[in-house]
């Protein structure tokens, strides 16, 4: 009990900073996929039939491997393979792998939950704004976006809580975040070797952060719960 | 010279045609009554007047000016289509009202939208949409909704939500205002409302053209009354006319159906 005592803050302090890298990854994939994911949705919606195909075609393929194939991938092809290691060994480009991998992962998955989302809308909706001589952009922010966003809030927080989790796959590529740096003493750092137990504390931060997220958006979902 | 002059109207889906020949006009202040069985058309037409579609031939013109010739390509520019259409307002069977807007909102929204993109819109701003809100108010007054205008669509009854978007399609003051079955998916003890809201446009000499099942309306309220069948004009005339001596055998057909129920 001393020993677990004296050794808990040198542990804490190891897994705040683990875990700050897991946020980090978790903001910047959400900041890039949110977006992004609208871009490729309209590409998978587009009726010009090159591109409409070549989109649906790529988020096929991402959406059908796993994503620790796409980090290792992203990571090592361009050094194995090309010769040129674009991202360089640092924990910085690293994190640029695996922000990367992220990012193309989860704006594939957002693309066809906004697709659905798009689609839920009925037409009725378009066709009442043009004949009130609505442009195209005016009814897609004035009208549209708000009932998809209502429409894809569910589907979109399980992919959030999912990529809270989704996180920890970085570890492949040895990026410093919450699961590394709980694993570090396991084979033994500042001290500390053949510990199990601060892994269970990261499954810990993730359930506290998880439920937060939670909460959030349930919140946000009560928010638009003003009109059907 | 009549608000509305329609030559030649064509229309065909993927091979089938659909409008064959269609030819009118109506007069400024007059009442058009389109009827005819299911399939025949009448909705199409309303969608060609409307620039959801486009015709395959023939010309739309509205106070002498061609808004749109089939065969002049220079009357088909995207751009200017979207002031096109507000020659026309369409009120649809199914309202579609934007859920995420209080009936209030619904009616101001286009006409806050179309007002920014005037010159002096950015000085004015405050005036204007205090304008646009009395406007909304009052037409909202009109449809008998004076309390009802912070309410959500959601929380209105069909009724009242049809009459939530007729106020809507008013507000941009269109030429013409279209009607496609306004009160096809409203239980029956909330046409009436309906009915009277329009008849009673119809007697401040509002030009519409309604397309609806309502015949004991179509010929109380009409000016003009035209019978499609396939696609074609079949029977065209006065409601005396059309529904009291018609000549073609189809007409009297389709209207036995209703008075025999
Ligand atoms: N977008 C479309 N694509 C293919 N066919 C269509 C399309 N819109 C309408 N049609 C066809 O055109 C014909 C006329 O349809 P329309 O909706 O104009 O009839 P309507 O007179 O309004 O009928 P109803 O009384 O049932 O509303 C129908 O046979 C219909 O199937
Ligand atoms: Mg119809």
């Amino acid at each position: 009990m001393e020993l677990f005592l004296e050794q808990l803050p040198i542990v804490l302090k190891a897994l705040n900073v683990g875990f700050i890298q897991t946020l980090k990854l978790f903001f910047i994939t959400l900041i890039g996929a949110i977006p992004l994911g609208l871009v490729i949705s309209f590409g998978s919606m587009s009726k010009f039939k090159p591109l409409n195909w070549l989109v649906k075609m790529f988020v096929a393929v991402i959406r059908g491997t796993p994503l620790m194939i796409q980090l290792l991938i992203v990571y090592f092809f361009p050094g194995l393979v090309l010769g040129n290691p674009i991202w360089g060994s640092s924990e910085s480009g690293r994190f640029l792998a695996a922000s990367t991998a992220f990012i193309l992962n989860y704006t594939c998955y957002f693309s066809e939950i906004y697709r659905g989302g798009i689609q839920s809308v009925p037409l009725g909706q378009q066709e009442a704004g043009l004949v009130l001589g609505m442009t195209k952009r005016q009814i897609f922010f004035k009208v549209t976006l708000l009932q998809m966003i209502k429409r894809i809030i569910p589907p979109m927080s399980n992919e959030v809580i999912t990529l809270v989790k989704d996180t920890s796959l970085s570890r492949i590529i040895a990026l410093q975040e919450i699961i590394w740096a709980g694993q570090s003493f396991m084979k033994g750092s500042q001290g500390i070797s053949g510990a199990i137990w601060p892994l269970f504390f990261t499954a810990i931060y993730y359930l506290i952060f998880n439920g937060i997220l939670t909460i959030l958006l349930a919140q946000l979902e009560n928010r638009l719960n003003y009109f059907r | 010279m009549p608000i509305l002059e329609v030559t030649g109207i064509q229309k065909s889906f993927e091979g089938t045609q659909v409008l064959t020949d269609i030819h009118f006009s109506l007069e400024k202040g007059q009442v058009l009554s389109l009827i005819g069985s299911s399939g025949s058309g009448k909705t199409t037409l309303l969608r060609c007047l409307n620039f959801l579609e486009q015709p395959d031939n023939g010309i739309i013109r509205v106070n002498g000016e061609t808004l749109f010739d089939a065969k002049d390509p220079s009357t088909q520019k995207a751009e200017e289509i979207r002031r096109k259409r507000l020659h026309f307002g369409l009120v649809f069977q199914s309202f579609n009202l934007f859920p995420q807007y209080t009936a209030k909102e619904n009616v101001m929204l286009a006409k806050k939208l179309l007002m920014q993109e005037q010159p002096n819109f950015k000085a004015r701003k405050k005036e204007i949409f205090k304008e646009i809100e009395a406007e909304a108010v009052s037409l909202l007054t009109q449809m008998g909704l004076k309390d009802r205008m912070d309410n959500y669509p959601h929380q209105l009854s069909g009724g009242q939500c049809q009459r939530v978007a007729i106020a809507r399609a008013l507000a941009l003051k269109p030429d013409i205002l279209c009607f496609d079955e306004p009160t096809s998916a409203l239980d029956p003890e909330l046409t009436g409302e309906v009915l009277k809201v329009i008849k009673r446009l119809a007697e401040q000499n509002t030009t519409m053209i309604i397309v609806t099942h309502e015949m004991a309306f179509a010929r109380d309220v009409s000016d003009q009354v035209i019978f499609m069948d396939e696609g074609r004009i079949l029977e065209q005339g006065t409601p005396k006319q059309v529904f009291g001596n018609p000549k073609e055998e189809r007409t009297r057909q389709f209207l036995n159906r209703f008075t025999e129920g």
